[in-house]
């Protein structure tokens, strides 16, 4: 049930019409009061035409996931009414464009129906096809902002900044908010009961989605060389980096770059320019998705081999093949971590929300340095393209870039001889050179079997000694990359374990099962291989319940075979329609799981 | 792939260049391609063209990809660094080496299978990035490493060794290059060090894409009778049309050259190279002239050599992209992030 600030919009339109930014402009809004949002946008793969979503949840609670239901559509789609008002929740509300007769086959006792003649009130105000529609966009914030008593102050402020340097534009839409907000307040008891009230939970917060964190993430990282080709829902990463170069790594006098950004001709090339790149010393990135892996696939394991960094980041969508581009999931887990042919393991960190996109691209970018090894930053397209409220990022002003094992032109100088794959340091990192910096550096780069000299080899002894090693430096990263995220308390037999874009979800289905009296301890993963700590968390449960947004448990999978965990403990819970999962959806896969016996 | 070390002798009385280098510290380790493969003279070029354009051995790059003649850079100036990527795509990685650092000098070896069939996608997008390299293609026609099967450069009517002849278009890489906007094109001969040598030095110092398309034999599968890619069949339908001489910083341009004869060209990069024109007709800098001469050449059975286009008037990658001068790997942290006051700042558009 609704309640004050924990109310469900629904906005139902069609792509290309320009609601996107009316749609921001209410979820700013209520963040500005002080209110915790939530925004999920589902869109289709389709420029123009299509039924298009946009989901605001207000969460005086401040959960971080999507809702189960709706309580107020704004139904503007005449494609998709049907559907749309079947979703809205008992009690709730529906707003429709009542400049057009609705069918009366399309009805519901159970909820209030608003109708609300926009587009005749916008066409008799705005003169132009496009203003009326775009008008009409900015009008249905105005009804819901009497519904729901959201702050025109507020929706004022917005509009000047935003049109700080086209004032006309301020007045027409102030105008078109106006449209809505009268018509609704006269025509409705307003506010619903259910409304939005001033709080002061949002202080110190950001909205952002994960993609522009990323690139800002990149950025600060001091990446030099971005390789990509353009596929979704990754695309929006590297404009970010590029629309943050473009403030920050351009000398104001000669207009000379401090960055190269290269559209490749496709994921192959994509891999090729950042191993070129990460070989010759640069902090180099691409970001992709799942069928962009695939193609890189080879190089990938190039890199694991001749031991170059890299990073790469996956924007996950729905799969297999083409998949649902627009829809997100969890699905390259195992294709990431073993991609490529022979035997190959890749290092994976697992960001769950945008403020770790950002925090951990400078980690990618050390680590992959560190461990002269391809690393993936698996985020997915709910956490990249969707709306998320984190706290404001903050820069560590100490940092220093890890670049890892690199022998100079004075540590060269002093050599006898270098040679490229010795385990000098008894870790499994060897130590490398860059090319350009001294004779005595040089060494062949090759994917073919190598002794640990560098030098070419078929003997089976030189090349074991190698791939052994190997295995060397993947216990070390297991040491290196960032530690789970665990909240214990030891009289739990049972436990929820997750990753990534599932931990706000995971989160308020713990709260909501302590009303069922359920306690569950709760370990989320951030990276592969798995620590140590996670090793002993499922070691001290009987029951560990995996949460994981794709259909072949492939979390699960990677954990019985990296630390051998107990599989007969480990019940996969698996969400994988393409839709964002839910605290719902949690909660009722742990309590039918108890109800069949299990333990809690 | 070699791994045999080549003992590091040389005479007191071989010639040093101005590095005082000879051309054995040039060398790279003992080829194991088979005996009389045309690739092999062709490092021998490569070899004599960066001794004598005084190269520091560790600012080149040696770029490969999958096949015999991927292979060859290990046999080539050992204090390089040297990149073995994978089947086709060398293109790339040159790509992100060079975006990383500017100032080294980039070779890259292929063959017809790597760049023409597996690897075309990525050699077409090289020469649309003006991407500033020295591209050298060992053709011979054939898939040697895995035994003699036609590639996508076989001549229509070229027998295999066994089986069928070819029936099917050849892609030329130079016609191709051409089309594609490739700033120098060149073609030559493995036999024939004399042309081939100048030409690989106008490339390595031409600023910008060029390709150097060198037919070079397979003495295992593909030098038999019948066969367009042989050592006989090209030596007696090769023709030179336009040759250059590589002008030496410190030399002058002392010959005088008769109009329509030899020209001197002025490189990008400041370096200095004089055309000698064998056929008078023949203009390399005109783009529609060289692709109506090098088919009709084609046509009637020709191969042509030499310079066959060049335009020193097109920007390479850095420069279109306006990337600042130092290469971006020598970047200091310092100056590639805004700080943490500035992070603050740009926070707002987000509240």
């Amino acid at each position: 049930m609704a309640a004050v600030n924990d109310v469900v919009i629904k906005i139902a339109t069609v792509n290309g019409t320009g609601s996107a930014s009316a749609n921001g402009l209410l979820r700013k809004a209520i963040f500005r009061m002080g209110v915790p949002v939530v925004g999920k946008n589902y869109f289709p793969s389709n420029i123009q035409g299509l039924p298009t979503w946009y989901e605001i949840r207000v969460t005086g609670a401040d959960y971080r996931c999507r809702s189960d239901r709706v309580d107020v559509m704004v139904a503007m789609n005449a494609q998709t009414y049907a559907k749309d008002l079947a979703d809205v929740e008992p009690g709730g509300c529906l707003i429709y464009d009542s400049t057009w007769p609705r069918s009366t086959l399309l009805n519901r006792e159970d909820i209030t129906i608003i109708g609300i003649p926009l587009s005749k009130m916008c066409n008799e105000h705005f003169e132009g096809a496009r203003a009326r529609i775009l008008m009409k966009n900015i009008a249905y914030v105005g009804v819901i902002a009497a519904l729901l008593d959201v702050d025109l102050d507020l929706i004022k402020s917005l509009l000047e900044e935003t049109f700080a340097t086209k004032q006309h534009l301020i007045a027409s839409n102030m105008e078109a908010i106006h449209l809505g907000f009268d018509y609704a307040s006269k025509s409705f008891p307003c506010p619903l009961p259910a409304h939005v009230e001033k709080m002061d939970a949002t202080k110190g917060h950001i909205v952002i989605d994960g993609n522009t964190a990323a690139g800002l993430g990149c950025l600060y990282a001091g990446a030099t060389v971005g390789a990509w080709y353009p596929i979704t829902p990754s695309t929006s990463l590297m404009d970010a980096f590029r629309t943050f170069c473009a403030r920050y790594r351009v000398d104001p006098e000669t207009g000379k770059r401090t960055y190269c950004i290269i559209q490749a001709e496709d994921e192959l090339a994509a891999i090729g320019m950042v191993l070129g790149a990460s070989w010759n010393g640069a902090r180099s990135f691409t970001p992709t998705s799942g069928p962009g892996i695939s193609l890189m696939s080879e190089l990938i394991g190039f890199a694991y081999y001749a031991e170059i960094p890299a990073v790469l980041y996956n924007v996950q969508r729905t799969g297999p093949s083409t998949g649902m581009p627009t829809r997100t999931q969890q699905c390259d887990l195992l294709s990431c971590a073993y991609a490529s042919h022979g035997d190959t393991k890749h290092v994976l960190l697992f960001p769950a929300d945008p403020a770790e996109c950002f925090y951990m691209s400078p980690q990618a970018f050390d680590l992959a340095e560190r461990l002269q090894t391809p690393v993936m930053v698996l985020t997915d397209l709910d956490i990249g393209m969707n709306d998320w409220m984190v706290p404001e990022l903050e820069w560590d002003e100490s940092y220093i870039p890890d670049r890892g094992k690199v022998y100079g032109a004075e540590d060269l100088e002093k050599m006898e001889n270098f040679y490229r794959y010795l385990d000098v340091d008894g870790d499994g990192i060897p130590y490398r050179t860059l090319p350009g910096v001294h004779p005595k550096g040089a060494y062949f780069t090759r994917g073919s079997g190598h002794t640990k000299l560098g030098a070419y080899t078929e003997n089976s002894a030189d090349y074991k000694e190698v791939v052994d090693r190997l295995l060397v430096k993947w216990e070390t990263a297991r040491t290196m990359v960032p530690e789970a995220e665990i909240r214990y308390s030891k009289f739990n037999k049972a436990a929820i374990l997750t990753l990534g874009s599932c931990d706000g979800a995971c989160k308020e289905a713990l709260d909501r099962l302590k009303a069922h009296n359920v306690g569950l301890n709760y370990c989320r993963v951030k990276a592969f291989p798995f620590t140590e700590a996670v090793r002993e968390f499922i070691d001290q449960h009987e029951v560990v319940y995996v949460v994981e947004q794709n259909r072949d448990a492939q979390l699960r999978m990677l954990l019985v075979n990296d630390i051998d965990a107990d599989q007969k403990k480990l019940v996969p819970l698996l969400h994988y329609d393409g839709m964002p999962i839910n605290a719902g959806f949690v909660v009722d896969g742990v309590l039918e799981e108890i109800a069949k016996g299990r333990a809690a | 792939m070699t791994y045999i070390a080549k003992p590091r002798i040389s005479h007191p009385s071989l010639p040093k260049n101005e590095l005082g280098l000879t051309t054995r510290d040039y060398e790279g380790a003992v080829s194991t391609l088979c005996a009389g493969c045309g690739h092999d003279s062709v490092t021998a070029a490569l070899i004599q063209a960066v001794f004598e354009l005084d190269i520091e051995p560790h600012m080149l790059a040696k770029m490969s990809g999958i096949g015999c003649s991927s292979k060859t850079p290990a046999y080539f100036v050992s204090q390089a660094h040297g990149f073995n990527s994978v089947h086709g795509r060398m293109p790339s990685v040159t790509t992100g080496a060079n975006a990383a650092n500017r100032d080294m000098t980039y070779i890259g070896v292929s063959g017809d299978g790597d760049s023409l069939s597996i690897g075309v996608g990525q050699f077409v997008h090289a020469i649309r990035r003006n991407l500033n390299m020295c591209y050298l293609i060992e053709n011979n026609g054939v898939y040697g490493l895995t035994k003699g099967q036609f590639s996508a450069s076989a001549d229509i009517g070229s027998k295999p060794k066994k089986g069928l002849p070819n029936q099917q278009e050849p892609i030329d890489p130079a016609s191709a290059a051409l089309a594609l906007g490739a700033t120098y094109i060149a073609r030559s001969f493995s036999g024939d060090k004399e042309q081939l040598v100048p030409l690989i030095k106008g490339a390595i110092m031409h600023s910008g894409f060029s390709l150097v398309d060198v037919i070079s034999p397979c003495v295992t599968f593909n030098d038999h009778e019948g066969s367009t890619k042989s050592y006989a069949h090209t030596r007696e339908f090769y023709h030179h049309v336009a040759n250059i001489d590589y002008v030496h910083p410190s030399e002058e341009i002392k010959a005088s050259y008769a109009e329509g004869e030899s020209m001197p060209i002025h490189l990008r990069g400041g370096d200095t190279i004089v055309l000698r024109k064998i056929d008078r007709e023949y203009d390399p800098t005109s783009r529609a002239d060289a692709f109506k001469y090098l088919r009709d050449r084609f046509n009637a059975g020709e191969i042509t050599t030499g310079l066959l286009y060049t335009n020193e008037n097109r920007e390479e990658m850095h420069e279109l992209m306006h990337n600042t001068d130092t290469p971006l790997s020598q970047l200091p942290y310092e100056g590639l992030h805004p700080g943490s006051d500035e992070l603050k700042k740009l926070q707002s558009r987000y509240r």
